[in-house]
């Protein structure tokens, strides 16, 4: 696959209700980069995603990956290369325990039994979490629980990660933890996610999104820094640019 | 609202013991459903009024737990569950059949003895199918479907419907969560909106039922349920089917307890 890029031309989506959530994206991103999606609820953040990875048909326009077209005939190979991470983890473990849920993907390959128990100790191991590979997927915290997520998809061996919120409902001790795992990872990462500290932290690129558009898309500190802009996106200046609560001293 | 979140529980406590390692656990899961199945089929095939030819029927789930290191609590609870449905099945025979019959020289109502049958043969079998489940877990049940050559739909049909029963039960906690703080009698749950909450629940159980399968088909599910385990029978395997199907077949020609009482009987005099 010609290197991982992923393009998006001139996208649009509309749900079975008539909500048009997606209403002409395009983009390309390329190997390597990590790019951070914000907007508002609402925005197509999430639908836009899910166009990405192929669980959704756009009405209008295409998803190149590598110089692949997204169709039926490609989508199982495109979904090798692409791991997403839902905003849920529940939605994402649903086996008995840790060990065979990262490792259904792997099985889902036909890979020998030899070659998926290297992979999913691999993938524990890189996200801190093989001592937990025989516990079952519920009754981990939610932190070990988004760990056991991210490295159901690694054990795919993707090349482009899709992290769907992943800080939501951490608490911070997790949410550090989790961010210095992503920071680890080679892989081209596109990350949606109103914790603004944590793209300005692991991206260097940011799109806006509102109502189904990309209004901005260039250097995360050339946009998380523009008041205006985020505030008519529907968000804020991510925390650590705010002015502090405490002595009201400007940043 | 306790009752459904226990539900949750159990559904997951017996993945937990199926989980565990012991004698039981460690035998190939198709061996444990072919003795379970038989077993099954021959306790059924038994003559309506046959109460007392049944005993020696309690050995099979008596050693499977016992063997298996399943504790009767869980398995108890869940039989009582049941049970209900046992009972409303043989109840009517009572009521309908009002002959008598000659049991251990005493003359006894043959509705009530069809009833004592029924109920006895509906507990033993539940119990084996549960204790199937206790030391095989789902996920063996389904090798051994395939195994004999069950189709795959209908096996995984199986895997989904079970692994989306607590999708189901946690969607209903969190609605009947959210009803009971805000009611004023939250022990019950009001007639009129019990439509609406049904509606509700459907309705997100469709939605998160949808995301698990998506992220099943991003993990390149297409419709064959791979669990990774398929190990070859032994010779435990062979010995456990062979032993507990030779039993079974011997108490089924011969009426153990019938037998061992002449022997006694003919012993004492």
């Amino acid at each position: 696959m010609s290197h991982h890029i992923t393009e998006a031309k001139d996208l649009f989506y509309e749900y079975p209700d008539g909500h048009q959530a997606v209403n002409g994206i395009s983009f390309r991103i390329h190997h390597g980069e990590s790019v951070g999606v914000i907007g508002g609820n609402g925005a197509g953040k999430s639908t836009l995603l899910m166009l990405l990875m192929g669980i959704l048909v756009p009405s209008q326009g295409e998803v190149v990956i590598g110089e692949v077209k997204l169709n039926k005939d490609t989508l199982s190979m495109i979904r090798q290369r692409l791991g997403m991470v839902f905003q849920n983890p529940d939605d994402q473990l649903f086996m008995t325990t840790v060990f065979d849920d990262v490792a259904f993907g792997p099985r889902s390959l036909k890979l020998d039994e030899a070659q998926v128990e290297q992979r999913v100790n691999s993938a524990l191991e890189q996200v801190g979490i093989k001592h937990l590979k025989d516990r079952a997927p519920f009754k981990l915290s939610a932190g070990e629980k988004r760990a056991a997520a991210i490295a159901t998809v690694l054990s795919m061996t993707p090349d482009i990660l899709i992290l769907d919120e992943p800080t939501s409902s951490l608490d911070p001790r997790s949410r550090r933890r989790l961010m210095n795992i992503l920071k680890g990872f080679e892989h081209t990462k596109i990350i949606t996610s109103h914790d603004l500290d944590m793209v300005l932290e692991l991206c260097q690129r940011v799109m806006v999104i509102k109502d189904g558009l990309i209004i901005s898309d260039g250097q995360t500190k050339d946009i998380l820094t523009n008041k205006k802009l985020m505030e008519e996106a529907g968000l804020e200046l991510p925390l650590s640019l705010q002015n502090c609560p405490a002595c009201g001293k400007t940043k | 609202m306790p009752n459904i979140v226990n539900a949750i529980y159990n559904i997951r406590q017996f993945d937990e013991l199926a989980r565990q390692d012991s004698l039981i656990h460690r035998l190939h899961p198709l061996a444990k459903l072919l003795a379970t199945l038989g077993y099954t089929v021959v306790l059924v095939s038994y003559d309506k009024y046959a109460t007392i030819a049944l005993l020696p029927f309690l050995f099979f789930p008596v050693f499977m737990a016992a063997a298996g290191r399943i504790p009767a609590g869980p398995l108890l609870k869940r039989l009582l569950y049941i049970e209900p449905m046992i009972i409303c099945v043989g109840l009517l025979n009572p009521l309908f059949d009002r002959g008598t019959t000659s049991i251990l020289g005493q003359t006894m109502s043959s509705g009530w003895l069809i009833f004592i049958s029924i109920v006895i043969k509906g507990s033993l079998a539940v119990t084996s199918a549960l204790l199937l489940m206790a030391t095989t877990g789902m996920d063996g049940i389904a090798l051994s479907l395939r195994k004999l050559k069950v189709p795959k739909i209908f096996v995984l049909q199986l895997m989904l419907t079970y692994r989306y029963i607590s999708v189901l039960l946690e969607e209903a906690a969190r609605a009947i969560q959210a009803y009971s703080l805000r009611a004023f009698n939250p022990k019950s749950l009001k007639r009129e909106v019990w439509g609406p909450m049904l509606g509700q629940i459907l309705l997100r159980t469709v939605d998160r039922a949808q995301r698990v399968y998506d992220a099943m088909c991003l993990r390149g599910f297409i419709g064959e349920y791979h669990t990774g385990k398929n190990p070859s029978p032994g010779f435990a395997d062979y010995l456990f089917v062979a032993g507990w199907g030779t039993f079974i077949a011997a108490s089924r020609a011969v009426n153990l307890p019938l037998w061992l009482g002449n022997i006694l009987a003919g012993a004492v005099k």
